[in-house]
């Protein structure tokens, strides 16, 4: 019976009907159990490194040959990171999101700490770590990790809260009339809810992840210079090195990793978070993506998942839902429980209290040459920021607009766009600076350069979305009226990416300022180039192991950020509501 | 009689004030619920229909009074309950039959045996073939299939249903109730009881065997009754008709809701809560509509034909004929509205006139509105913050029904020129157009 069925499959033309249908299907089995196997393979390699002896000083190889392996420790690093955050984030959220108490200064201090500068932080996270491994490569690698950790945590937690503050009532009334566990609940209504949201807050996070791993790859702190091979530190050894094509080399690599992920990991993902779209009607256009078509047709895996996952799946729900139709009323929690929570809440209390004070005594020692340094460093550092940004809206702007606009560009542009927003602007730090001192310029020049690589594409990103948002009909109606180019500039262009265009800028501005901390002091062919500004002044006491200005000049920039967040976006948001609603 | 299955005693909602005073939502209310029956609740938005519902199916606890499930009380006891609501509250991420699965998986039911039985509920339910399809890929009475089959798929012995027709075309609901209907009846599903939130009167009478009526402000029950008609219902017979009609007369009595003189109030005594006066959400232009419609139709019409022309809902039109009985322009009797002469003025004015007659109205008849008035009045800049009067509708309605108080008044206020407002500063002030025309108003300082 088979052979007429395989030979009408030949007949209908598609192309790869040549192959057997069984075969075809084969074929992509056997490419993703090889591409599990050299998963597996990486992830090993990865972990020997990891737990080999420590060694300082790696000796970065210039030879593009090792790049590969360079981009398989970053990749490493990125990924243990984005695990942990992960975790935190569902912890976090869902404690913060369910418990009124905690809620209450759990989400203010997320705020905060949003706006912390982490790279202030390397020096002392590489030194506590390194002391806790001193015999591992481990230490300086946690130490990596969790400084990404730290960049990337805020959003997605952030995210995952709103997320479920957000599930409608009617949904979790459902979940408790019919009584699901904890566990029901969290895969089949929490996690699916803040699924999108996690999404695209995860490929920020990455995205920020990378910019901070190329910084700290290779650092100097005081005598000690720290290395982890990694695509950052290739990249900063052949700047130093002036070896043009070692640079190409490394750029390519970088942009290779940068696609390869969005390919095999972020277009599947969104794709397949389609489903969790809490909407009535169907979209017409769906994000797609070829790997998830690949991964869903596969025989193999999904074999692999009526066997094994979903037996698993089912065993654990079952074990976790309730076995008897009676449930005692909920036990009141027992005395000596609400005494821990007392206990550890005044511990956690005193030590930040004691922390503050510490902080607060050490920067007492501050004298007024090193306060009126600050305030210089601060004023430079604030004109640098906002001339970047400058620079960022004249060309963004323009840019945005006539991409949000015509949807034929923006086909065209877009990927484009995110391609190169996507590659870390500290990877290209050395690279820009070999540039410009080449051509005569100093860090002065070169840092205002390095804050709008950085920062550009969110005032890009935002614009573009804002543009995208104007309605037709006042579109159409500004073509009806006959509007010049400048009315119609004045009248609906400009208030219409009005709200987004701040968005973006704060956003940009919160990443300039702590960008700021390499892109002001940088060390350069065995040398230490720099300008006068707070970046400056962090790194510098960084180095000098000038412990109270470090701490004193990071207070200034978190301060500084968070008064930007709250003043800066606060009306802008006000506006576009008022927008929305008129 | 049978010992009911839900009994509530004493049962209330309410919220309790930061400066001590409490919103009362649902007014302490006893409650018994029989096996074998259907339970219809109507009244009108805002009268606590679905905060009963959420404190009988255990949901929600009630601030005072106790429920009781065969006898025993609801904290220690988990009824057997399932919920269809207006929403679906469907999980889109989950195909149809997961979604039907879902409650046996809460339930620990193993895989076969959860299948086995959300496939032939499914198959009752009219969705066979649609197994694997997800929520959004089905119309919106489907996806009220999947939502009754989620339900009875865990056999509750008591069901309720939030509205759950609502937000279906007419011909699918009337359709989905009949098959409902008929597995009530055909006692193919082992429910005892099932108890159904609605505002559509029609629906009620139509499935219920005992209707109860909801007031509002606070939430009380105004009637229970039953309904003796045998099923099915023939909408067209005289009986029917009969029971449609005095439904709508219990619907329709105003209520009594006038503010009382303050002297009714005895001092020392903790006496219920004066009652302020409340505004039907009811924008001038509707109100205008139905003047006109009035005074077209000889001067008074039933409210039940009224509805039927206009396609309304009673719940919807019901707010129009309140506002228009507040203002005098019409009376409200035994579900009849009879438009009065001042009413009758209105309607044949042109648009300057009536934003007089109306102004004039109001004044005469709205407390809130001639609060704003007089306080502009006798301030010097003739301007006022509008906290002061979102203040005073605080004290005496939730947060939400202050603000639609709030935003009612604003339309009456700018609609008659009693007052401008500025939504960007929040100030309410007098309209120039007073100061410099003048107004009937004797006590406008520009004479």
């Amino acid at each position: 019976m088979k052979r007429p069925l395989r030979i009408r499959v030949l007949l209908s033309g598609a192309p790869w009907s040549i192959f057997p249908a069984g075969g075809w299907s084969r074929l992509t089995d056997a490419f993703i159990f090889a591409a599990g196997i050299a998963l597996l393979y990486g992830m090993v390699r990865v972990a020997q490194s990891w737990l080999g002896p420590f060694t300082p000083q790696v000796e970065i190889s210039l030879s593009p040959t090792a790049l590969p392996r360079y981009a398989a420790y970053s990749l490493g690093r990125i990924t243990v990171a984005y695990g942990f955050s992960l975790v935190f984030t569902l912890m976090y959220g869902h404690i913060a999101a369910y418990n009124p108490k905690a809620e209450r200064f759990m989400i203010p201090v997320l705020d905060v700490l949003q706006s912390i500068p982490v790279l202030s932080f390397l020096p002392g996270l590489m030194l506590a770590m390194v002391a806790l491994f001193p015999h591992r490569q481990l230490g300086i690698e946690l130490g990596a990790i969790l400084l990404i950790f730290t960049g990337q945590v805020w959003n997605m937690a952030f995210s995952f809260y709103s997320s479920l503050k957000s599930i409608p009532r009617e949904m979790r009334d459902t979940a408790r009339i019919y009584r699901f566990s904890w566990w029901q609940n969290f895969t089949q209504v929490e996690l699916p809810f803040a699924t999108i949201g996690l999404v695209w807050n995860s490929m920020m996070s990455v995205a920020g992840g990378w910019f901070f791993l190329m910084a700290c790859e290779m650092f100097v702190l005081g005598s000690r210079d720290f290395r982890l091979p990694g695509l950052g530190s290739y990249l900063q050894t052949a700047a130093s090195a002036g070896d043009t094509p070692a640079i190409l080399w490394g750029v390519g690599a970088m942009i290779i990793v940068i696609v390869l992920l969005d390919q095999l990991v972020w277009r599947p993902v969104i794709a397949w978070a389609e489903k969790f779209k809490v909407e009535q009607v169907q979209d017409r256009q769906a994000p797609r993506s070829w790997v998830l078509e690949i991964l869903r047709r596969s025989v193999g895996l999904d074999r692999l998942r009526q066997q094994t996952v979903a037996p698993l799946g089912e065993w654990v729900a079952l074990c976790l839902a309730r076995k008897p139709a009676i449930q005692a009323p909920r036990p009141q929690r027992p005395e000596w429980k609400k005494w821990v929570v007392r206990g550890v809440g005044t511990a956690v209390i005193a030590a930040v209290l004691y922390a503050v004070a510490g902080a607060v005594l050490m920067m007492a020692g501050l004298d007024g040459s090193e306060i009126r340094q600050l305030l210089r460093a601060a004023g430079a550092t604030f004109l640098r920021v906002n001339l970047a940004l400058l620079l960022g809206a004249a060309w963004t702007v323009p840019a945005g607009v006539a991409i949000g606009l015509s949807p034929r560009l923006a086909r065209v542009a877009q990927p484009v766009a995110q391609i190169a927003a996507s590659v870390p602007a500290t990877a290209l730090f050395p690279v820009v600076l070999l540039a410009v001192v080449g051509a005569g310029g100093g860090l002065g020049v070169a840092s205002i350069l390095l804050l709008l690589l950085g920062t550009q594409w969110y005032i890009l990103f935002n614009v573009i979305a804002g543009a995208i948002a104007i309605p037709t009909d006042l579109r159409e109606a500004a073509t009806i009226f006959r509007l010049t180019r400048r009315e119609r500039w004045r009248n609906l262009l400009l208030p219409g990416i009005f709200p987004y265009l701040i968005t973006g800028l704060v956003t940009a501005s919160g990443g300039a300022w702590n960008a700021s901390i390499v892109a002001e002091y940088f060390r350069f062919k065995g040398q230490t180039i720099s300008t006068v500004g707070l970046g400056a002044t962090i790194s510098r006491a960084t180095d000098i192991g000038n412990f109270h200005l470090l701490l004193a000049a990071t207070c200034v920039m978190a301060a500084i950020v968070a008064v930007i967040n709250r003043t800066g976006l606060a009306p802008a948001l006000c506006f576009s509501r008022d927008q929305i609603q008129a | 009689m049978s010992q009911p299955i839900i009994e509530a005693r004493g049962l209330a909602k309410f919220f309790q004030q930061p400066e001590g005073g409490r919103i009362e939502v649902i007014a302490p209310t006893n409650l018994a619920i029989h096996p074998g029956t259907i339970v219809a609740l109507l009244g009108p938005s805002g009268s606590g229909k679905s905060t009963l519902l959420r404190m009988l199916s255990g949901l929600a606890r009630p601030s005072a009074g106790e429920v009781f499930w065969h006898g025993r009380p609801l904290d220690g006891y988990v009824p057997n309950v399932a919920i269809v609501f207006q929403s679906f509250a469907l999980f889109p991420w989950l195909t149809v039959l997961e979604n039907v699965e879902a409650p046996l998986r809460a339930a620990a039911i193993g895989a076969v045996e959860r299948r086995k039985r959300a496939l032939k509920m499914l198959d009752t339910v009219g969705l066979d073939g649609f197994e694997t399809a997800y929520p959004k890929e089905l119309s919106g009475g489907m996806k009220q299939r999947v939502g009754i089959a989620r339900a009875l798929v865990i056999e509750p012995e008591v069901l309720f249903m939030d509205e759950p027709f609502s937000s279906l075309d007419v011909l699918t609901a009337e359709n989905l109730r009949g098959e409902l209907l008929d597995l009530w009846l055909s006692n193919k599903i082992p429910t005892r009881t099932m108890f159904l939130v609605t505002h559509n009167i029609e629906e009620a009478v139509l499935l219920a065997d005992r209707i109860i009526v909801l007031g509002r402000n606070p939430g009380r029950i105004r009637a229970d009754f039953p309904i003796r008609l045998a099923q099915p219902r023939d909408r067209k017979s005289s009986d029917f008709v009969a029971v449609i009609d005095h439904t709508y007369k219990i619907l329709t009595q105003p209520e009594v809701q006038d503010v009382q003189p303050s002297q009714a109030a005895g001092f020392g005594t903790p006496a219920p809560r004066l009652k302020f006066q409340m505004l039907p959400h009811a924008r001038p232009g509707s109100i205008a509509g139905l003047l006109e419609l009035l005074a077209d139709r000889a001067g008074s019409d039933d409210l039940y034909h009224l509805a039927d022309d206009l396609a309304m809902e009673v719940d919807d039109l019901l707010p129009i004929v309140e506002a228009a009985a507040l203002l005098g322009f019409a009376k409200l009797a035994e579900g009849d509205t009879e438009i009065t002469a001042e009413g009758r003025g209105f309607a044949e004015a042109d648009i300057l006139n009536r934003k007089v007659l109306f102004r004039e109205a109001a004044l005469k008849n709205v407390s809130i509105l001639r609060q704003i008035d007089s306080v502009l009045r006798t301030k010097s800049d003739h301007t006022i913050q509008d906290e002061l009067f979102r203040d005073i509708l605080d004290k005496h309605f939730s947060e939400d029904e202050a603000q639609r108080q709030f935003e009612t008044a604003l339309h009456w206020g700018r609609y008659s020129e009693i007052f401008d407002y500025d939504s960007d500063s929040g100030r309410l002030f007098l309209p120039e157009s007073t100061a410099e025309v003048g107004t009937p108003s004797p006590l406008s300082p520009e004479l």
